[in-house]
């Protein structure tokens, strides 16, 4: 009963779900690693990163288009999962290293020795070779996927509930948010932070116990598990947004005072949305960082969540397929005009290279959009599916 | 809803057809090409794009001489846009779709890390021309900037013995460089005998701009008595706030000398320099350097990027790395990057102060250490110029790192431990 | 045929110094030619004090011109010269004893002589006899500056003798001072050298410090009894005092204990006696642990193979049997009690001066704080929209005081232009902002955030691509370098000043204009309540209008004040953007108090975290965002909160 009314409410969830998969089998046909080689390795990293950026802006849409909340903090998240899965990448890649390396000493390595040659693996480029107590469960792949999310969580948990418990709202709540990020990502570009200060966790894209497969395959992989977690992000968001509980959040949205005297506990519900959100924005991280090969305090930058809320406005917020549509035509056009294949338009005078012309093309977008298309790209949609039904 | 569905085929469509055709479109190409990997946005666009344009100024006047190999040279620019990850996804898209033979680029050490994992696997070469902190040699990277014993090492040496100071400062950002850096020059100053109590060291974030706090904590080192001298290995554009408010301070290089690691002509074009005379920074290059290549250089670069630029020590860097490498793929008939490589060792070029760069087999080039005072008019008057120093990839100073070797012509191993006789891991670490 | 003749007084003069000054100082510069041309701070004095022995008449100007970088020298015979610019571009050599010309010659047949600053401090103190009474008062002043920087014993009498001449009181303040800090150094009196230290009591000088501190320097050693005939501070207590691991090796420093086998050692002997796979008997492969590689150590040492490890218990009774004591290099009690106690006295004064320092710090930040911000304040408080772009604002005010020095090049009136002209265009800039953008958007504050993000992205890119990546400079007039110094501890640099005279211009500036003016009680009425105003016949479109025209302007004076002491680039105004906005909030919105609490708090505790915190400036931001986020769970509202529009979402 359930599950019909949510197809039945949310009609784009079947859509969106079976083009999600023809596209995967599609792209996953065509690669270096599984099929005919025609999509380079390349862009089928950068497809899977694409990907993860559609499962954060679901996480936004979520908590600001149906709640209201305008967190300019979700980037916070999705960093922290990279870090989390970062730590055992990166510690167990430097263990079979340090290992390998010492087999050929005259004495069998002890277990200090092998900590002290991880440590200074990890930690001499940035002046240290201790191994800080953060890395305590950095062995474990399994803590360290417990960790993806109950950093995250926890973190938007205490800070959700400080925020909502004293009633900030509006664009007070954005700007606590930021404030938040640029906290953390202030705290993270400390060397003495424990996590390698602004070098961050490199080398990720080497899977520890893989490293006999080449990126070609191990870049399917990821993308494969990008979009089921896309996939499966899209589901629980619609599921979430489809019953009861997410009438109650957008009339939170519409007029919040008037909820609690309704009698709700309009504070427990934010809450709510705001941490489930946090989580799958620290999954979708654990999934990027892999992918991206690096980590690092400025992918936590407070400009970083104001993207990701551009990226929701431009598809369209209030609904689930605006946020993936907005969140991959950005990303992706981005990619391209910096990639330096745009073709540059001489005018005669001036030439216009898109390296430097793109930003100001971006931001006039986003102006544009905001203005005239007050629904964003998702909205051009819904004006078409209205008129084929009619 | 029928729409939609196609407009999303479409789409999907559309991004493979575009892989699709420009894999067929760069097959037929038959120009050698040179990626060009500097930001040109964001918060290191300051300096790299200079390098951009330097890079752009030496292929085309490798073209006018008739390219390499009978081929015309063609540079593939692109903007990984200060953002670390994006380097990595850049030098990949370089690589393989773009199918560069070698690669010019990086500026901050962290890029450099992030771009390393993916060279490496896919055996490409990338020419890195800032000076950095050492502790790598990667068998894909050729570092034609200074290594620390190539800059910190000798100016350091410089504050002890020609200037006797007694106390240090050791004031950088917060990154990988200035950590490094001074971790070897703590130890190499204990070495030397100076206390652990005569070295401070602050770490500020990067664009910092609030110093007056700092400058007066340098001061008031001074207060037992001792000479105090000022190590900065402060980055970018927070060197501006820091030179003004030492200038408004009116601490003259006299009582408290500041030696800059990372301070050239370039940053200084941005500050007025009339109190920071005689303040010092290390290199080996200045463009006040007197030899006629260099004079030569720097009328082509005016002519090329207009009359108001200044030249500096990367750009040097680029300009004997990309000469080393025209001159080692002409010797070995192919751009193949095996090939290319084993001829890159032993290869000699002028350098613009008036002496010869060797390239090394540890990947680190033979340069002087030149130190030079800021002038009124911003460029720096050379004060101590040594001869070519080779170029150490890991640090003597260091216990853990004095064991380590890099010898890719003998030995085949960046990371090779002379103690254990063993080759501790062939890629880098990243 | 002279040159000859000159070189051979010059070997003469090799082998009788003492009659040096027969050849002239030509001959004597050619004796050390080598030494000359390349010099350094180690080996330059003796040449220096031959100079100054020879007596001559000319070594004074000479010693001058080479601090200066005057002196040249030619390439063909390696002679030394003063030179003079003529008019066709050649210089005009003069003989450097003389003083007569000596002919034409090329810039490329010289080379300029080029000390650098170690030899030049040398060079200045040996010139110190000949200027100390020099008759002109500027001279004399440099010599004092030398002297402050590095002085001898030979510097004590001379400097005494000209104490009693000096007839200009500002210098001779400075000669007795001085000479008080040599007395305590050199002075071979006791009695002199307690008074000269004693009168520094309470005096914050650096120099002051510097004169007292190498007194109550210590070293830690070793004594078997209690010490005798030494200057002791302090015994110390191991354990207490000092740990006993450094007491241990004091020991073993001083060969009074055998050496610690260290951990590396004891692996290496390991290898070294490896047998047939196994260690005294125990087998390579199980020393996989620190244990088990202790015990075939152990069984070593057993067989006499390596050096025994030293127990923890002999390592106690060593350092249990000897005395451990902090030794003063000074060997004079009475001068290291009376400079002890100078110094703690000292240490109250600094301490104070200090506070004040921290507190001008802080004031600084806050007027720089408040000016990024009241503009956001003012166009947040009245319209409740939220302006990403305001750092952009700051950043054009910035480029156009950058832009009007192209045209000025007198500093002073370029700043005076540059003022008003970036409020111009900041103005116009937040007007066009205002009509194109924030007007459509007026029921949505939130998307109002993102789009003038959008224009905030656009706006940085196209003024990297006017004015391209580098940092260009924006310099100050000169009358606004330097700083403004109590003493040694205390001290403001005139621009941090400037900047807070024009904060305090501004909000008076402001509050004349919001509560004296007609402008200013239609922009209160609307922040208050719009409808209401509107319905009184006050247009609120104008009104919002001007405020955020007002609002940017004022970015834009932020923008040149910024300029002038951090760096113009185009990321300028994203460094301050959310600091601002934090400002704001912290202070409460639309309230000209409001925002100068906020950034009074801010900036103050930004420098009392960085007081405690001084190695890492970083941590000293994150603590404070951390404080900001718990201050605003007690105060959501701000510091002081508004009642009216902005109070009711």
């Amino acid at each position: 009963m359930q599950q019909r009314s949510l197809f039945a409410r949310q009609p784009s969830v079947l859509i969106f779900i079976s083009l999600l998969a023809v596209f995967t089998i599609v792209i996953t046909v065509l690669s270096e690693g599984f099929g005919l080689g025609l999509v380079s390795t390349s862009f089928i990293k950068i497809l899977g990163k694409t990907l993860c950026l559609c499962l954060i802006a679901i996480a936004m849409d979520l908590v600001w288009g149906y709640c209201g909340i305008l967190s300019l903090g979700h980037f916070a998240f999705f960093g922290l999962g990279g870090y989390m899965i970062g730590m055992w990448l990166m510690y167990e890649r430097t263990k079979d290293i340090v290992i390998t390396s010492l087999a050929g000493a005259e004495l069998p390595a002890t277990a200090e020795e092998i900590r002290e040659g991880i440590g200074t693996q990890i930690f001499g480029v940035v002046g240290g070779a201790e191994i800080p107590l953060v890395w305590y469960f950095a062995d474990s792949l399994f803590a360290q996927l417990a960790l993806v999310v109950l950093v995250p969580g926890l973190l938007a948990l205490v800070f959700g509930w400080l925020a909502f418990r004293s009633r900030v709202t509006g664009v007070y709540l954005s700007i606590l948010t930021q404030a938040m990020t640029l906290a953390l990502s202030l705290y993270l570009f400390q060397n003495d932070s424990g996590l390698r200060g602004n070098n961050g966790l490199s080398g990720l894209q080497n899977i520890p116990g893989l490293t006999h497969l080449p990126q070609s395959v191990v870049s399917v992989w990821f993308f494969l598990a990008s979009a089921f977690a896309l996939g499966a992000g899209y589901l629980l968001a619609a599921w979430v947004v489809s019953g009861k509980f997410g009438n109650v959040i957008r009339a939170i949205r519409d007029d919040e005072t008037r909820i609690r005297f309704m009698g709700y506990p309009v504070e427990a519900y934010k809450l709510v949305v705001f941490t489930l959100t946090a989580v799958i924005a620290a999954i979708a991280g654990a999934l990027y960082y892999p992918q991206a090969g690096i980590i690092n305090p400025a992918e936590i930058a407070p400009i970083a969540s104001i993207y990701l809320a551009v990226w929701v406005a431009i598809g369209g917020r209030g609904r689930l397929y605006g946020a993936v549509i907005g969140a991959a035509t950005v990303s992706l056009l981005s990619s391209w005009f910096t990639g330096g294949q745009a073709p540059s338009i001489p005018l005669g005078f001036y030439t216009i290279n898109w390296v430097d012309w793109w930003q100001v093309l971006l931001g006039l977008g986003f102006v544009l959009v905001t203005l005239f298309m007050p629904k964003g790209i998702g909205g051009l949609f819904d004006r078409l599916v209205r008129k084929d039904a009619a | 809803m029928n729409f939609t569905t196609k407009l999303r085929i479409a789409g999907a469509a559309a991004f493979i057809t575009t892989t699709v055709l420009t894999h067929a479109a760069y097959a037929q190409e038959e120009t050698i090409k040179i990626g060009v990997l500097h930001s040109l946005s964001g918060t290191m666009a300051i300096s790299e794009t200079t390098l951009k344009d330097t890079m752009l100024m030496l292929i085309e006047q490798q073209n006018a001489k008739g390219g390499v190999l009978g081929k015309k040279l063609e540079a593939v620019v692109v903007d990984p846009a200060s953002d670390w990850p994006l380097f990595a996804e850049k030098a990949r898209e370089l690589m393989t779709v773009q199918n560069v033979d070698v690669m010019f680029g990086c500026w901050t050490s962290v890029s450099r890390k992030s771009v390393l994992p993916v060279i490496e696997e896919l055996n490409g070469l990338l020419f890195y021309p800032v000076q950095y902190e050492g502790e790598e040699s990667s068998k894909n990277v050729f570092y034609t900037g200074a290594a620390p014993n190539q800059q910190a090492i000798p100016a350091t040496d410089y504050f002890l013995e020609e200037l006797g100071v007694e106390k240090f400062a050791l004031l950088g950002t917060d990154y990988v460089y200035p950590r490094t850096t001074n971790k070897i020059l703590e130890q190499y100053l204990k070495d030397k005998g100076i206390a652990a109590e005569d070295i401070f060291v602050n770490y500020t974030p990067f664009g910092h701009s609030d110093w007056s706090k700092i400058v007066a904590d340098v001061v008031a080192l001074g207060a037992d008595g001792k000479k105090v001298g000022v190590i900065s290995t402060i980055n970018g554009d927070a060197n501006i706030g820091f030179y003004k408010e030492l200038a408004a301070a009116g601490i003259s290089a006299d009582d408290i000398p500041v030696v800059a690691f990372s301070v050239g002509e370039e940053e200084l074009s941005g500050l007025d320099t009339t109190n920071l005379v005689g303040h010092l920074a290390a290199w080996n290059y200045f463009q006040s350097a007197d030899s006629p290549i260099n004079a030569e250089f720097i009328k082509e670069w005016k002519a090329f990027a207009g009359e108001a630029r200044v030249t500096n020590d990367p750009m040097e860097a680029h300009y004997i790395g990309f000469n080393m490498w025209v001159n080692a793929v002409e010797a070995a008939g192919t751009t193949d990057v095996d090939a290319v490589r084993t001829a890159m060792y032993g290869q000699k070029f002028p350098n613009l102060t008036g002496t010869e760069a060797e390239m090394l087999p540890n990947h680190h080039l033979t340069k002087p250490v030149l130190i030079g005072e800021i002038q009124a008019d911003g460029q720096f008057s050379i004060v101590s110029q040594t001869e070519p120093v080779p170029g150490d990839a890991w640090t003597d100073f260091l216990p853990e790192s004095a064991v380590l070797e890099s010898d890719w012509k003998e030995l085949g191993c960046g990371m090779y431990n002379t103690e254990t006789k063993t080759c501790v891991q062939l890629n880098s670490n990243y | 045929m002279l040159r000859f003749a000159y070189l051979l007084i010059a070997a003469m003069v090799c082998l009788a110094p003492a009659h040096a000054q027969e050849g002239g100082l030509n001959a004597l510069l050619e004796t050390h030619r080598a030494k000359i041309e390349k010099p350094s701070r180690t080996t330059i004095s003796p040449v220096l004090e031959e100079l100054v022995d020879s007596q001559l008449p000319s070594v004074a100007v000479f010693l001058e011109q080479w601090r200066e970088k005057g002196v040249w020298q030619r390439k063909s015979d390696g002679r030394f010269f003063f030179v003079k610019k003529t008019d066709n571009g050649q210089l005009m050599l003069i003989d450097a004893d003389t003083g007569a010309e000596a002919g034409l010659a090329d810039q490329s047949e010289l080379t300029n002589l080029n000390p650098n600053s170690g030899v030049r401090a040398v060079i200045a103190a040996a010139l110190v006899q000949f200027q100390l009474s020099d008759p002109d008062p500027a001279r004399r002043l440099q010599a004092l500056t030398a002297l402050a920087r590095d002085a001898n014993q030979s510097h004590l009498s001379i400097l005494q003798e000209s104490v009693e001449e000096e007839i200009d009181p500002h210098i001779k303040a400075r000669k007795e001072r001085l000479l008080r800090l040599l007395e305590i150094k050199f002075g071979s009196d006791q009695a002199t050298r307690v008074a000269a230290i004693e009168s520094f009591a309470g005096d914050p000088g650096v120099d002051a410090r510097a004169a007292l501190n190498p007194l109550v320097a210590t070293s830690v050693k070793v004594f078997d009894a209690q010490p005798e005939g030494v200057n002791v501070a302090r015994t110390l207590t191991p354990g207490s005092d000092i740990e006993p691991g450094v007491a241990y090796q004091l020991l073993v420093d001083a060969g009074k204990a055998r050496p610690i086998v260290p951990l590396a050692e004891r692996k290496r002997a390991l290898i070294a006696n490896i047998k047939d796979g196994a260690v005294a008997g125990i087998p390579v492969a199980e020393l996989a642990s620190q244990e088990a590689r202790d015990r075939a150590y152990l069984a070593l040492a057993a067989s006499g193979a390596v050096p025994a490890l030293v127990s923890r218990d002999e390592q106690r009774s060593a350092v249990a049997s000897q005395v451990f004591a902090e030794v003063y290099s000074e060997p004079d009690p009475a001068l290291t009690t009376a400079a002890r106690e100078t110094l703690s006295d000292i240490s109250g004064t600094v301490g104070f001066y200090r506070f004040v320092s921290l507190a001008l710090d802080g004031l600084s930040l806050a007027s720089i704080y408040f000016l990024a911000a009241i503009g956001l304040a003012i166009t947040f408080g009245v319209m409740g929209v939220i302006n990403m772009a305001h750092g952009e604002f700051i950043m054009i005010g910035a480029y156009t005081g950058y832009v009007v020095q192209q045209f000025i090049p007198n500093y002073t009136v370029s700043i005076l232009v540059a003022l008003p002209l970036a409020f111009a265009v900041a103005f116009m800039a937040g007007v066009a902002l205002e009509r194109l953008v924030i007007r459509h958007l007026a029921h949505r504050p939130l998307e109002t955030l993102l789009a003038t993000f959008g224009v905030s992205i656009a706006l940085q890119q196209i003024a990297k691509n006017i004015f391209g990546t580098q940092a260009r400079p924006l310099t100050s007039p000169s009358w606004l370098d330097g700083a403004w110094a109590l003493n040694d501890v205390v001290s403001v640099s005139y621009i941090r000043i400037a900047i807070f005279v024009l904060a305090v211009v501004f909000m008076g500036l402001l509050l004349f204009i919001l509560k004296r003016t007609r402008l200013g009680l239609e922009i209160r009425a609307v922040t208050q309540n719009p409808r209401m105003a509107s319905s009184m016949g006050i247009n609120p479109d104008r009104i919002n209008m001007m405020t955020f025209g007002l609002g940017s302007g004022i970015a834009g004076i932020a923008g040149v004040a910024i300029g002038l002491f951090a760096k113009v680039t185009s990321e300028l105004g994203s460094g301050y953007i959310v600091q601002s906005f934090m400002t704001v909030v912290v202070g409460g919105v639309g309230n000209i108090w409001g925002t100068l609490a906020g950034a009074g708090m801010i900036g103050s505790l930004q420098k009392v975290i960085e007081f405690f915190n001084p190695s890492n400036t970083l941590a000293a931001q994150t603590y404070m965002i951390i404080f900001i986020i718990i201050f605003i769970q007690f105060r959501p509202k701000g510091i002081i909160a508004l009642k009216g529009r902005a109070a009711g979402d």
